[in-house]
């Protein structure tokens, strides 16, 4: 109660300041924050300057990146007692939002308008050039290999990885070594996609001696008497043992989080069922899945995103080469080989308008509307 | 009754097995390959192009941490037994780019985007729905979208090239998941905390530090380690963000891209070279697995 009444008298007292004191106020709370910036910049400008050993630069970095972001906030914030209470009661929402609104708006909302604008612009983005560069992605063989590339890794990424994904997860859910074996096929999801990707490109490795292979694929191909393949070149199924890669990667993913589903359908309609007679696949296909298909949906459409934006694997395995271009191995290629910032942005737009249904679905189906 | 029983164990025993069975059969399956590369960062090159790696163990004498001891310091000999000193073999460090990368990039999103999140969920001021639709909306657009027109400002700003830009990109490329998932946690938090909070004069970065923080750390430990993964692992933004600085701030990923084009068949640089690069996120993995498939199941929107 006494903490109520200080903060009220508090409150009456600040409400009766005048007019030059407010301005003041809001100079000191606008200038504080904007030195605090230069400061940082000229940290910044030292510390990119400096010769110091690697440690030391490393250690001085992380601390200006993670100290300066604390310290703009915790300076802003002290600028913000000096303001009048009731515009600080205005004033503190934008303190805590606005700079990740400014920030968003920055990295996402205008690049995506800077780049459909792009779109319509020549090489080094110097003069307008109209729907050329869409009429290029949709004419261009490499584009249109790409597009059905990316087909496939939608169709087959997704399909195999969802019903592996669950498959395992209905299994796991029967045994009991659940926890370790989920371990092993949920363990690659911590890896980067580089290193898979050398982890694969060592399984498909072929040695020109055809006795003596040391990629596991091929010594096993030897060994029941076919012949060596080099699986990489062999079109059109290398974009096949590339989605292998990547189903070999996602299905940790689409196995914990159906698993998790599957614990949460409750035992006493599966032990109903039961009694009624159902056999296990009845179980499995008449309550389970449809009890789960919240979870497939998160799960199927995350990964056809990733499907659609596959670009590590393909670039370190193939480099695209041999027809196994993918939207975002081409994308890429375009921007920062040929330096064709138009078709670049036309490609990125194509990804973006290919990713915004499955996004829009999958956040349709989100709880998070229900709540606000 | 008893009799029926009895019967069904005997079925659930053979179910079991069966099951059993099938999901090592699998577990092998995925995890042969990553096996192939660890047992061959430890062969002689020697070794490595004459016999395959599943041999290896019948002469366990022949391992030896020479490819490490190559990678880490950046001499390797050559076939005429030289040796020779490469940078661009030197895996350590890349590995100190990568941590100077990665701390930053996972703590000042979670910072901002808490901050945010807070700030949406407790705090009342016009426009407060329309800021969070804009924040989540920002969900849709993938990544590929912003690289030239951010690229571009980084040029114009001068900052190409530096870990600003690479900690700038990936915070800006974070926050919409960061900021959805912290809300869908910080908005849950009993009212009655905050309120109390208010009530002993705090301010709200007050009650956000001392309350909020200290209760939303499974949260937050989720979100961390999921970024984590994401920056370590991260390829695409490196290449485009820290490419130009003559290899000097390369992180982990690319430089395993370019020794890949290097060194395509030194298959003892590449495995060993990969296997440190995945020894933190597996340590992660197996420390913090709880938090991390929290995480994921929270999160399933990313990747």
């Amino acid at each position: 109660m006494q903490n109520k009444l200080d903060y009220h008298s508090q409150k009456d007292e600040i409400a009766k300041i005048s007019i030059p004191h407010t301005i003041g106020s809001l100079l000191v709370f606008i200038f504080v924050p904007c030195i605090m910036l230069f400061l940082l910049r000229y940290g910044f400008i030292v510390l990119r300057d400096s010769d110091a050993p690697r440690f030391i630069t490393t250690i001085s970095a992380i601390i200006w990146g993670v100290g300066g972001v604390g310290v703009l906030y915790a300076v802003t914030n002290w600028a913000l007692s000096f303001l009048p209470l009731k515009i600080r009661d205005k004033v503190e929402p934008f303190v805590f939002v606005g700079p990740a609104v400014i920030i968003i708006t920055w990295f996402l909302l205008l690049p995506a308008l800077r780049s459909f604008y792009l779109s319509f612009f020549s090489k080094w983005a110097n003069d307008f050039s109209g729907i050329e560069n869409y009429i290029y992605v949709f004419t261009n063989r490499t584009m249109i290999q790409a597009f059905w590339n990316n087909l496939l890794w939608l169709v087959f990424g997704t399909g195999i990885t969802v019903v592996l994904g669950l498959t395992i997860a209905l299994l796991a859910d029967r045994s009991s070594l659940e926890k370790t074996l989920k371990s092993f096929i949920f363990l690659p999801m911590a890896i980067s996609m580089i290193g898979a990707a050398i982890i694969w490109k060592f399984v498909y490795t072929i040695s020109p001696d055809s006795s003596q292979q040391i990629g596991l694929l091929n010594a096993i191909v030897v060994a029941c008497g076919g012949d060596t393949v080099n699986w990489l070149i062999m079109r059109p199924w290398n974009t096949f043992f590339l989605i292998i890669v990547f189903v070999w990667m996602q299905t940790g993913f689409a196995m914990v989080i159906l698993s998790a589903a599957i614990k949460a359908v409750p035992d006493q309609l599966l032990a109903a069922a039961r009694i009624d007679g159902a056999n296990e696949m009845t179980i499995i296909f008449k309550i389970i899945i449809p009890y789960i298909k919240r979870s497939l949906i998160t799960v199927s459409t995350t990964v056809l995103i990733a499907t659609l934006k596959t670009f590590d694997i393909v670039f370190t395995m193939t480099q695209g080469l041999d027809g196994t271009e993918v939207l975002a191995s081409q994308q890429y290629k375009q921007m920062f080989k040929f330096f064709h910032y138009g078709r670049g942005s036309a490609i990125a737009i194509i990804i973006f308008l290919a990713v915004v249904p499955a996004i829009v679905y999958n956040l349709k189906h989100s709880t998070i509307w229900k709540e606000k | 009754m008893f009799k029926r029983k009895k019967t069904l164990t005997g079925e659930r025993l053979y179910r079991k097995i069966v099951i059993n069975t099938i999901l090592v059969i699998i577990a092998i399956v995925w995890t042969v390959p990553t096996l192939g590369l660890l047992v061959t960062s430890f062969r002689t090159p020697e070794a490595i192009h004459n016999s395959g790696w599943w041999t290896a163990f019948a002469d366990l004498g022949s391992f030896s941490l020479d490819n490490y001891q190559a990678v880490i310091f950046g001499e390797y000999s050559d076939s005429a037994g030289n040796v020779v000193t490469a940078s661009s073999i030197n895996i350590s460090t890349a590995f100190l780019n990568s941590l100077t990368v990665t701390i930053p990039a996972v703590i000042i999103p979670i910072l901002i985007a808490a901050l945010a999140a807070y700030g949406i969920a407790w705090l009342r001021f016009p426009g407060r729905k329309f800021f969070f639709a804009a924040i989540i909306g920002c969900l849709v657009f993938p990544l590929q979208i912003s690289l030239i027109p951010i690229l571009r400002d980084f040029q114009q700003l001068q900052i190409t090239g530096s870990y600003l830009a690479i900690w700038f990109a990936h915070t800006g490329f974070a926050l919409p998941l960061a900021t959805y998932l912290l809300f869908n946690f910080i908005s849950t938090i009993p009212k009655s905390i905050i309120e109390s909070g208010k009530l002993d004069g705090a301010s709200h970065f007050t009650i956000f530090f001392r309350l909020i923080v200290p209760l939303s750390v499974p949260a937050l430990a989720a979100f961390a380690i999921f970024q984590f993964l994401w920056v370590w692992n991260d390829l695409l933004l490196a290449l485009v963000f820290l490419s130009g600085t003559g290899g000097a701030m390369e992180v982990l990923t690319q430089r395993l891209l370019n020794m890949v084009g290097q060194y395509g068949q030194d298959w003892q640089l590449l495995t060993a070279a990969a296997f440190i690069s995945m020894i933190l996120p597996l340590i992660v993995f197996f420390t913090l697995q709880k938090f991390f498939i929290r995480g994921l199941v929270t999160g399933s929107v990313k990747e």
